[in-house]
């Protein structure tokens, strides 16, 4: 069969089961879009801005457990896919992103919107590659997505001059893909599994720290095997939420930096940590020197470069998670740690980290709280990154399998709405919430435009403090509460969704937060509420940049109060 | 961290690309490539490079994975602590008179180097070895003048049937988990 460059493009997404593209079009990828309409099985979501198709193909793919695929032109284009293709790199997320690229005859020639963007985005792809003939789509095509959805997830860039689309060439796709120098674990070592059984009977404090690769190898039930097999409280990280479930008795919620008190003192009593997924980031650790101090370390990872990186494990399980659990699951014997769940009962009572204050001002905190309440726990919810991602990770218990979508590793704001976005293309039949920062909304706050025009009915709760929170914090705490660049003017948000032909509501009053949500809910459509919270809530516990896991702040000293007045 | 110097040998698909790629991975953590050596190797389709980096044992480690990971890296490994020959070659262009020629010529001798070029006020040498015995010569050449200096960087192979091979068994994924460690977790 003899076909178009970009209709090889399209063959070989039918072939991998792409029925989603975002994206958006421009001059060298018009051929592309000049064959879009020939393949109705692919629905094309013109987002507002490229960031936002890289962030919503993130996010639909977090979603799904599939390839999320994005569009862009060359150039500006391909540029502007940069910040979401990085998001995606540092939190394992499998994207194919297909760039048009000006005319072969002008590459290296700074041709009108021309861009390396191989060269610009090597170190945030998992590989990245230009074609430059029609020949050879299929077979990257086929390896991009291939090298996207195995190992350690990841994005990959393909490149496509405008004449290579429009170049003639037999199309047959490859079955197999042969790349001698991609390596995955072939098999798993069971003198390890078999040190980690032992070690785990042993043990007298252990703890699990499941991280997102729990998630991405949809290892929920063998982490929960293990874990209630054992008698093992489970901390998840930023990215493992949602992992395990929120409400279970042996879930001890978040570590690190704004983690649960109790779970910063287990870290530091435990004997024994099963690090499944994750790779002991510096927001998990706090001071790598100091962290985990009478512990041995279990890590369980599919990537041999994370095996030793920040901590020296006794036992390494290289391999998808979900396998290497099964094996292990086998070779566990049953047992129970009364004493350590006791101790671990107390430091929760004696540090409830979490508990709501009383008050009647209207708390971000509560917002959250009134959220999961609403959704009984069971929404998608969708965060940017600062304080208020923070409280959506503490106040809200994930029972449903990977509903929590955040960008942990970048820590990019402004992927709150197209991540919402892409979530709800993803699941177009279930509650998507997008919890927002004033600040991160203001960043990608177009992309309301591509949710009305599309009817996805996402819940957006902008949680408006009227400031950058996050780095106000920081400013208050290490800078002498010396506040630049951190009171951040908004327009009218309720104005702001009307003009949008979407729904819009303020809530200024503790009491109404209820009802408000109720209403949206109700909605069918999309919703966007502005909770005017209080200003100087800040962010608690909180591990000082730098400190170790044992000088967690559990409540902030000076109070709230003294912090406001010296303003 | 102790840096010391690391010989690493990948064998890398001959493609566009591959060396921006792997060298990306080195600049990203600032490291400084001390030599670069890239050529054919006994398999079609790979070359082989040969890197020289100053860093921490642990530090290169990290890197080493990282390009591991690259697709179009076939296999990689640190040989530092092999039992290996290694060799460089310069070319040397050095000043000469009928009067500095034959004192030249007898330095050249002793570090069995050649002449590949002679005219009335230069000579080139041409010298295989070490880097020791390369920087040797070098200076005792330098008090005569040196014009032009070119050197290969470092190329190397393990001795005996050891081979650089993505063949051979894979290498321990971390040296220490045979011995098992004591509680405390951290480098
Ligand atoms: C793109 C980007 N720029 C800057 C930052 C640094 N940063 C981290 S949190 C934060 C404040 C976020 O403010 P807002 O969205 O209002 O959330 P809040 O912390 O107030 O809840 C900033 C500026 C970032 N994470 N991402
Ligand atoms: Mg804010």
């Amino acid at each position: 069969m003899r076909l178009t460059g970009a209709q090889i493009v399209f063959e070989s997404m039918l072939r991998e089961g792409v029925r989603h593209v975002f994206g958006y079009p421009g001059g060298a990828n018009l051929p592309l879009y000049d064959t879009f309409v020939q393949y109705p099985q692919i629905q094309h979501i013109l987002v507002r801005h490229e960031q936002a198709a890289a962030h919503a193909a993130d996010a639909y793919a977090r979603v799904t457990g599939e390839v999320g695929v994005c569009f862009a032109t060359s150039g500006p284009g391909a540029t502007n896919l940069v910040t979401g293709i990085a998001n995606a790199w540092m939190d394992s997320v499998p994207l194919v992103c297909i760039t048009g690229s000006v005319v072969t005859a002008l590459i290296g020639r700074d041709g009108f919107q021309e861009a390396d963007i191989t060269g610009i985005t090597l170190p945030v792809t998992k590989h990245n590659a230009l074609v430059q003939k029609a020949e050879d789509i299929a077979r990257t095509l086929k390896e991009a997505f291939y090298i996207a959805r195995t190992g350690r997830p990841g994005p990959v860039l393909v490149d496509i001059p405008r004449d290579t689309q429009q170049q003639l060439a037999e199309f047959e796709y490859p079955e197999r893909v042969s790349l001698r120098g991609y390596k995955l674990p072939e098999h798993i070592d069971y003198g390890q599994v078999k040190k980690a059984a032992q070690l785990i009977g042993e043990s007298q404090r252990p703890l699990i720290l499941s991280g997102h690769g729990v998630i991405l190898s949809q290892a929920f039930a063998e982490v929960r095997t293990l874990a209630e097999t054992c008698d093992i409280p489970v901390i998840t990280t930023l990215l493992g939420i949602s992992g395990f479930p929120g409400t279970h008795p042996l879930a001890l919620g978040m570590p690190g930096m704004h983690g649960m008190y109790w779970n910063n003192q287990a870290i530091s009593n435990a004997d024994l940590l099963l690090g499944i997924g994750m790779r002991f980031d510096d927001r998990v650790t706090g001071r790598l020197k100091d962290f985990a101090p009478h512990a041995k370390i279990i890590h369980v990872d599919i990537d041999p470069a994370e095996i030793g990186k920040n901590v020296r494990p006794t036992a390494a399980l290289l391999g998808d998670v979900k396998a290497v659990l099964q094996v292990l699951n086998k070779e566990v014997h049953p047992k129970q740690h009364p004493a350590w769940r006791a101790w671990l009962r107390e430091q929760r009572e004696q540090h409830p980290s979490i508990a709501l204050p009383e008050t009647d001002k209207l708390l971000p905190q509560y917002v959250i709280h009134k959220i999961y309440e609403a959704t009984r726990g069971d929404a998608y919810v969708v965060t940017g990154v600062g304080q208020h991602q923070m409280w959506a990770a503490q106040f809200y218990w994930y029972d449903r399998p990977n509903s929590f979508i955040t960008s942990g590793g970048l820590g990019t704001m402004g992927f709150e709405v197209p991540a919402a976005l892409g979530a709800q293309v993803a699941r177009p039949h279930d509650v998507v919430w997008s919890v927002c920062g004033d600040g991160g909304f203001q960043m990608t706050s177009q992309e309301l435009a591509t949710i009305v025009e599309y009817e996805l009915p996402v819940k957006f709760a902008i949680i408006n403090n009227g400031y950058l929170g996050m780095v106000r914090q920081w400013q208050q705490l290490f800078y002498k509460n010396n506040r630049m660049a951190v009171k951040m003017f908004s327009p009218d948000f309720v104005k702001l969704a009307e003009a949008y032909g979407m729904v819009g509501m303020r809530v200024t009053d503790k009491l109404q937060v209820e009802s408000a949500i109720e209403r949206a809910m109700a909605h069918p459509g999309p919703v966007l509420i502005e909770f005017v919270v209080d200003e100087d809530e800040n962010c608690y516990p909180m591990v000082p940049p730098g400190a170790s896991l044992q000088e967690t702040i559990d409540q902030p000293q000076p109070s709230r109060e003294e912090a406001t007045t010296r303003r | 961290m102790r840096r010391e110097h690391h010989t690493i040998v990948a064998l890398v698909e001959d493609r566009p690309g591959v060396l921006n790629r792997i060298a990306s991975k080195w600049r990203q953590r600032g490291f400084n490539i001390e030599s670069l050596a890239v050529g054919h190797s006994e398999t079609p389709g790979l070359s082989r490079m040969t890197f020289v980096v100053d860093a921490a044992t642990h530090d290169v480690e990290q890197v080493v994975k990282q390009v591991d990971k690259l697709v179009d890296v076939v296999h990689i490994e640190d040989i530092t602590d092999h039992d290996m020959v290694s060799r460089e070659l310069a070319m040397i262009k050095v000043r000469s008179t009928a009067a500095t020629r034959s004192e030249i010529l007898q330095i050249v001798d002793i570090f069995r180097a050649s002449i590949v070029d002679v005219t009335p006020d230069t000579l080139i040498v041409e010298v295989t070895g070490e880097e020791a015995k390369l920087d040797s010569l070098l200076q005792l050449l330098g008090e005569f003048g040196i014009l032009e200096l070119c050197r290969t960087g470092r190329i190397a192979m393990p001795r005996g049937s050891t081979r650089v091979s993505p063949d051979e068994e894979p290498h321990l994924l971390l040296p220490h988990l045979a011995g098992g460690r004591a509680p405390g977790g951290i480098y």
